[in-house]
């Protein structure tokens, strides 16, 4: 178990507020905090007791619900999943992740983000519905595996905020959103890959990716945005050659 | 104020929400629906579901079987028409979300697997991992983006219902982002807002599981129903409340004192062998093992941590391929939050609160008493839960109760002429600027100093065990935090854009009042049944007097008035609970 005892840390936070400020500032607070303290905690604590207008998303406290991710002494991290321990005695900066824009303070707008999954049609597109009556599709913990690490993906955007692409042009599709096309067109119950194509071959789409490979790096789930990409370039080329539907062991393209 | 019109307005985009707007667009296309949601919906606190979802799928398992776990589970007080629908359906609800793309655990020729949950005769329970919940939501979620029909108004907070008529017309939301105020014009709601179990400190939920959909309705005259029910759940980290999913206990986990004993034998859930077996030792109900654990605690039996006293929960012997296999979550949990791997460790755990069991109180068509307005999820009282809800039940409400919510909403819509907005636009306007007034108090107390002071109070009064005195000074100090709320919370943020320092301050007048629906609703139950149990006079169950739903009413700022209405019992009469004892030895799948 961590140890109890309270030390007192740094946190320099990013301000803005649209009502108010021209420009971006940055705001030092002090801190104690314990062994078990989260960043997240140490927000917590500032809005709590020393600043009630420090602003920033946060919900679950344990890693799943995606909706605390900053950037921390650089880095993009789930405040939850990071900790002042970790920081101590130096300085913890917490600043909005990168490459969105700022609403406020700590919080980006997300809906770019929202608007890039909605594209990639994350969701089975199945040969022809299923009635209920003919119960679960069977699929083996082997076919399950194809998708199954790309399936774990908490939209967190971690992955955006690493990516340099998607800095440069926020049409870029992103690394999140492709994973969970490679997701869907990987799943074997699934028949969307031609529905998908579009998106996976546009400019936008696998070929924006310059294969960094930070995304995989920042991804707190293990998901490696990095290599669903990859497959769908190698996917795009063959399609591009008309050989793709080929190599595939079933009726569309996979 | 901005107006928007739609059929049917959703408030909340956990998996009851996102359900219920797939089944009324699905009953009618033609239909408007407003998705309206205070996060984007895959941050809902569904995400944070771990073990699975009841549905009954094994050969050697029966709806009947579902049913009398349910209401032995429940302590006989389950409406049983309303278990009875539910166990129906919970299968071909488990299929849907198979259909949507759900990544079910499964057997190696590919059939869905299920396992055990504490209080269960046969494996039951459907996980994928154990991120059932997450997965349930994201399926929901992301097959929602088939259908721009469905309107999402991510990130809108709801801050009150608009009646007209005796007719629920709209509901007043705050966009969070500018802080304007949206008037949405409809013709029905549906409440799929989540429960309230952040009014205790120590508790496994998000931090917008704050009840403010109890908290509407209530003020709107509907009764929060059984609302003294708030289930421990045994196993969480102490100090944050994090979940530790009932799964481990599913795939075989022990619970251990500091001696290395399981104490569980102690508490009528033994004896230990053969083990593991149904509804015995670990694989008890979730009342019966927080209680044996509070019994520990008094005789010096637990361990001394610097976040509090615990227990063992013991994975080790299940082996590091399991382990890593069925419950990924856990051990990434254990290992950052408590620097523990449980391949070689056990993970220190205590009770915490976790679910509300009430909620606003409807009929198994999820129908309130006002018309056009449906609550699902756990905001809602349907009447499956009773005095303890079954492990696993939870996720199966959500999608089996918001189909019907959605079904019935679209239904109901369908019939009704447009509404003539006038009346509900006055309403809007006072209600903002009584939330405008909010923002703008310029003295009182901070919004963190009432809801600490709230949560320790519902801890210590309205815990695990109950007794007259403790549950009488928490309900004058609910009184007393209310009475300080309204004179005056003190802002640091005045701000429209983006403000939660504002938000906060809105769900902790929520909070306040249901906690104190919960508080009177269990100081004036006096007997022990299900989560509801007694040191004081009232230690046993008492059939005679009550064997019936608590119904909490507002009445404005003082307490609320409690009265009684009767539960429907088709087959199942109250019998002893019985658990432990002899019986088989389980395989575990």
């Amino acid at each position: 178990m961590p140890d109890a005892t309270t030390r007192t840390i740094e946190i320099e936070c990013f301000r803005y507020d649209p009502e108010t400020d021209a420009k971006p500032r940055f705001q030092r607070y002090q801190v104690p905090f314990t062994d078990d303290m989260s960043v997240l905690q140490g927000l917590q604590y500032i809005k709590d007791h020393l600043d009630g207008s420090l602003t920033f998303r946060w919900s679950c406290r344990m890693a799943i619900c995606g909706s605390c991710g900053k950037m921390i002494n650089g880095v993009p991290q789930l405040s939850c999943h990071s900790f002042l321990r970790d920081y101590y005695p130096r300085r913890v900066r917490v600043e909005p992740l990168n490459h969105f824009p700022v609403i406020r303070d700590l919080v980006i707008d997300q809906s770019g983000f929202l608007d890039h999954l909605e594209t990639v049609k994350p969701y089975l597109i199945p040969k022809e519905e299923q009635p209920l009556a003919a119960g679960p599709q069977r699929q083996t913990p082997l076919q399950m595996d194809r998708y199954y690490q790309y399936s774990q993906c908490i939209n967190c955007l971690l992955c955006y905020s690493a990516c340099p692409q998607f800095g440069l042009n926020p049409d870029f599709t992103g690394p999140a959103a492709l994973a969970l096309l490679h997701r869907y067109n990987a799943d074997s119950r699934d028949q969307g890959w031609s529905a998908r194509r579009e998106v996976t071959n546009a400019e936008e789409g696998v070929w924006s990716c310059t294969l960094v490979g930070y995304c995989s790096e920042v991804c707190p789930k293990g998901v490696d945005p990095a290599h669903a990409i990859n497959q769908n370039k190698v996917n795009s080329t063959l399609d591009y050659f008309g050989i793709l539907k080929f190599l595939l062991p079933r009726g569309d393209a996979k | 104020m901005n107006i928007i019109k739609s059929d049917i307005v959703v408030v909340g985009g956990g998996g009851a929400g996102l359900r219920a707007a797939l089944a009324a667009h699905q009953s009618d296309p033609g239909l408007s629906i407003s998705l309206i949601s205070k996060v984007v919906p895959m941050r809902s606190h569904t995400v944070a579901a771990e073990g699975g979802s009841a549905g009954v799928i094994r050969d050697e398992d029966s709806l009947d079987k579902h049913f009398d776990d349910t209401v032995s589970g429940g302590d006989w007080l389950c409406d049983q028409d309303a278990v009875q629908y539910f166990v129906e359906h919970c299968t071909e609800e488990m299929i849907q979300l198979e259909h949507w793309g759900c990544p079910w655990s499964r057997q190696d020729d590919g059939r869905v697997n299920v396992r055990f949950f504490g209080g269960m005769t046969v494996q039951r329970t459907w996980f994928a991992a154990d991120k059932s919940g997450f997965h349930i939501l994201h399926t929901l979620f992301q097959t929602s983006l088939k259908y721009p029909a469905i309107r999402r108004y991510d990130e809108f907070f709801v801050a009150d219902l608009l009646v007209e008529d005796g007719r629920v017309r709209g509901v007043l939301a705050i966009e969070i982002a500018t802080g304007a105020f949206f008037l949405f014009d409809c013709k029905t709601v549906i409440l799929c807002t989540g429960g309230a179990a952040r009014v205790y400190s120590q508790n496994t939920n998000a931090g917008i599981v704050t009840g403010e959909g109890m908290g509407m309705a209530y003020r709107h005259g509907v009764a929060l129903r059984d609302m003294e029910f708030v289930q421990y759940h045994p196993t969480a980290l102490a100090g944050t409340g994090i979940l530790i999913t009932e799964g481990c206990r599913g795939e075989g986990a022990i619970l251990t004192n500091r001696h290395g004993y399981r104490y569980l034998q102690d508490y009528g859930l033994g004896p230990l062998d053969p083990w593991p077996r149904p509804k015995a030792m670990e694989l008890g109900p979730r009342d019966r093992l927080s209680q044996a654990f509070w019994h520990e605690d008094q005789k010096g039996n637990t361990i001394e941590t610097s976040q509090g006293r615990v227990v063992n929960l013991d994975l080790r012997h299940l082996g590091a391929q399991k382990i890593h296999e069925r419950l990924p979550l856990i051990t990434e949990v254990a290992r950052t939050f408590v620097g523990i791997d449980p391949v070689t460790q056990p993970i220190p755990v205590r009770p915490a609160a976790h679910y509300t069991m009430g909620g606003i109180a409807c009929n198994r068509w999820t129908e309130t008493a006002l018309p056009g307005l449906y609550a699902a999820g756990e905001c809602s009282s349907v009447g499956i839960h009773g005095a303890n809800r079954l492990g696993s039940n939870s996720l199966a409400e959500i999608v089996v109760f918001g189909r019907v919510a959605g079904e019935r909403a679209a239904a109901y819509a369908r019939e009704l002429p447009d509404g003539d907005s006038r009346s509900i636009r006055q309403q809007a306007e006072e209600s903002a600027s009584r939330l405008l007034a909010l923002l703008e108090c310029q003295s009182g107390e901070r919004v963190a100093t009432l809801r600490d002071e709230l949560g320790a109070s519902m801890e210590t009064g309205i815990g695990i065990f109950r007794e007259d005195s403790g549950m009488r000074a928490t309900c004058d100090t609910l009184a007393g935090l209310r009475a300080r709320y309204r004179a005056g919370i003190k802002l640091d943020d005045r701000s429209r854009a983006f403000n939660t320092e504002w938000l906060s301050a809105i769900e902790l007048g929520f909070m306040l009042e249901v906690a104190e629906a919960m508080a009177h609703s269990a100081v004036q139950r006096q007997e022990s049944r299900g989560a509801h149990v007694r040191l004081d006079a009232y230690q046993t169950r008492d059939d005679d007097r009550y064997l019936t739903h608590s119904l909490a009413r507002y009445s404005g700022d003082g307490p609320p008035t409690i009265d009684y209405a009767p539960v429907t019992i088709t087959r199942s009469s109250p019998q002893t609970r019985h658990y432990g004892g002899a019986g088989q030895r389980a395989e575990l799948t």
